[in-house]
């Protein structure tokens, strides 16, 4: 949210600076069971974001002070690696990381049916090798696919999708400089086939009209990822149509 | 009946892979199963897996899964910490499981657990109980169960265990074959005893099977690599 409309970033067609229009999302490629010692795994190519999730478990949790009697905690773990960014980010946890495990979690939790693992923990790790803006939505979408690869029982899987505002008119799917120099970001994160919101934040000021538009493009952009999830779980598990 | 029923239709051929959330129709005069739940009058796969839908009952078998224990069942259990009236076991589970001093191996006295069991050493056991919480009690009181001293221990992803062996004839088949003693655990586990060379065999099969665990497309692949005649 660096500027307000100083840096032009869509031509008066509509078109992007990456050529895309203002509904369209980057090119997404998900592949899932990635890592063999993982109980299940996965990794997410949004753009030129290049996301890693693994989880491990059910496990017994520790320490015990972090079980809950009646369900499993996920222990969700964002970390962005040192060379993800043209800056070198400093290795290990901190604000923005912790923030990002935290509603990540939250998110998932809607969804994994963790009664029925008392007592125990549910280890995600989302690890960003490349970051592009968007690597939380990408985080989210890509440990959705690692849990549904571990086998972890869940009601639905989560994509996250971020759309912003740029120049004065709402575009979805921001990328780099859309981010650092755009008026507003909203990531969602929805539930595919029941279509649940289980995530939102907002960054920067919109209409509600704006609000409304931004939604919308969240919202349409949840099928076709849904769709190459769906693919990328096929093709690791041999399934067939 | 054919094969592919005889194995509880697990095989591969013809099932369809179904995601969580996926809906599978309504559930008015169906059964749900494993992997399966109700919302609003439709039924809803909650794991990865195959759909099995065998007359009115409708299950997902998932493709990748922990071991949950269940009572009566047979686990291979390696000892990870003794106290000095029990032993904790890792059974594969969630959470480890307990062997009280008084369903151990033999007599021993209070304090003297060490020297009865160890540890890192390696027992065949039988679920007792297993609480709400999936906290489990193990017992070695009943025949057949013992310390294993020899042999070696190998893993198979517990899903699997069923697909292939619920059918005896495929485990008889892997034995004569490799010339092993063999323990099939219920817990994912499995105990071979047998010359170097048998044994190696054995491993190199079960590495194969595990490298094709995840594609219920080859559960027949599976089951003729542990049956392979060698000659």
């Amino acid at each position: 949210m660096g500027g307000y409309g100083d840096v032009q970033m869509i031509d008066e067609n509509g078109i992007r600076m990456d050529g895309r229009s203002a509904e369209d999302i980057r090119p997404v490629t998900i592949n899932a069971g990635i890592i063999p010692v993982a109980d299940g795994s996965a990794e997410v190519i949004w753009g030129t974001n290049h996301v890693v999730a693994a989880v491990y478990g059910p496990m017994e949790a520790h320490p015990r002070k972090i079980q809950k009697q009646d369900r499993a905690v996920l222990d969700v773990r964002y970390n962005m690696a040192p060379f993800s960014t043209t800056d070198r980010i400093r290795p290990g946890f901190n604000r923005r990381s912790r923030e990002i495990s935290k509603v990540t979690a939250e998110a998932l939790e809607s969804v994994v049916l963790t009664e029925l693992y008392p007592r125990s923990k549910i280890r995600v790790e989302i690890e960003v090798l490349t970051a592009e803006a968007g690597t939380r939505c990408a985080g989210i979408t890509a440990a959705s696919v690692a849990l549904a690869d571990a086998g972890i029982p869940m009601t639905d899987m989560v994509i996250s999708v971020a759309s912003g505002k740029i120049n004065g008119i709402v575009v979805c799917d921001l990328n780099k400089e859309e981010d650092n120099y755009g008026e507003a970001d909203l990531p969602m994160g929805v539930c595919a086939n029941s279509g649940d919101l289980v995530f939102l934040q907002m960054d920067g000021d919109l209409s509600p009209e704006e609000f409304q538009i931004a939604w919308d493009y969240n919202m349409g952009a949840i099928a076709p990822v849904h769709e190459i999830m769906i693919d990328a779980l096929k093709r690791s598990n041999g399934g067939e149509e | 009946m054919s094969d592919q029923n005889a194995r509880g239709g697990r095989d591969g051929r013809g099932t369809r892979l179904v995601t969580p959330g996926a809906s599978l129709g309504a559930s008015e005069g169906r059964r749900i199963g494993h992997g399966v739940v109700e919302n609003d009058g439709q039924l809803i796969a909650v794991k990865l897996g195959a759909l099995i839908e065998n007359e009115e009952l409708v299950s997902v078998i998932p493709t990748h899964t922990r071991y949950t224990p269940r009572p009566g069942d047979l686990v291979i259990g390696v000892v990870e910490a003794v106290q000095s009236n029990l032993w904790f076991l890792d059974i594969n589970a969630p959470f480890n499981a307990l062997l009280p001093m008084s369903l151990g191996p033999g007599k021993s006295e209070f304090g003297g657990a060490r020297n009865v069991l160890n540890v890192g050493y390696t027992v065949l056991c039988r679920i007792q109980e297993v609480d709400e919480t999936h906290s489990s009690v193990v017992t070695m009181k009943g025949l057949g169960l013992r310390r294993l001293d020899s042999g070696i221990v190998e893993e198979i992803p517990p899903h699997l265990m069923e697909s292939l062996f619920s059918d005896g004839d495929v485990l008889k088949s892997f034995k004569s074959s490799t010339s092993c003693r063999i323990i099939i655990a219920d817990n994912g586990r499995m105990w071979v005893d047998g010359d170097t060379n048998s044994m190696s065999d054995v491993i190199s099969r079960i590495e194969q099977v595990r490298k094709m665990s995840r594609e219920f497309s080859n559960i027949d692949s599976m089951v003729e690599i542990l049956q392979k005649e060698v000659y």
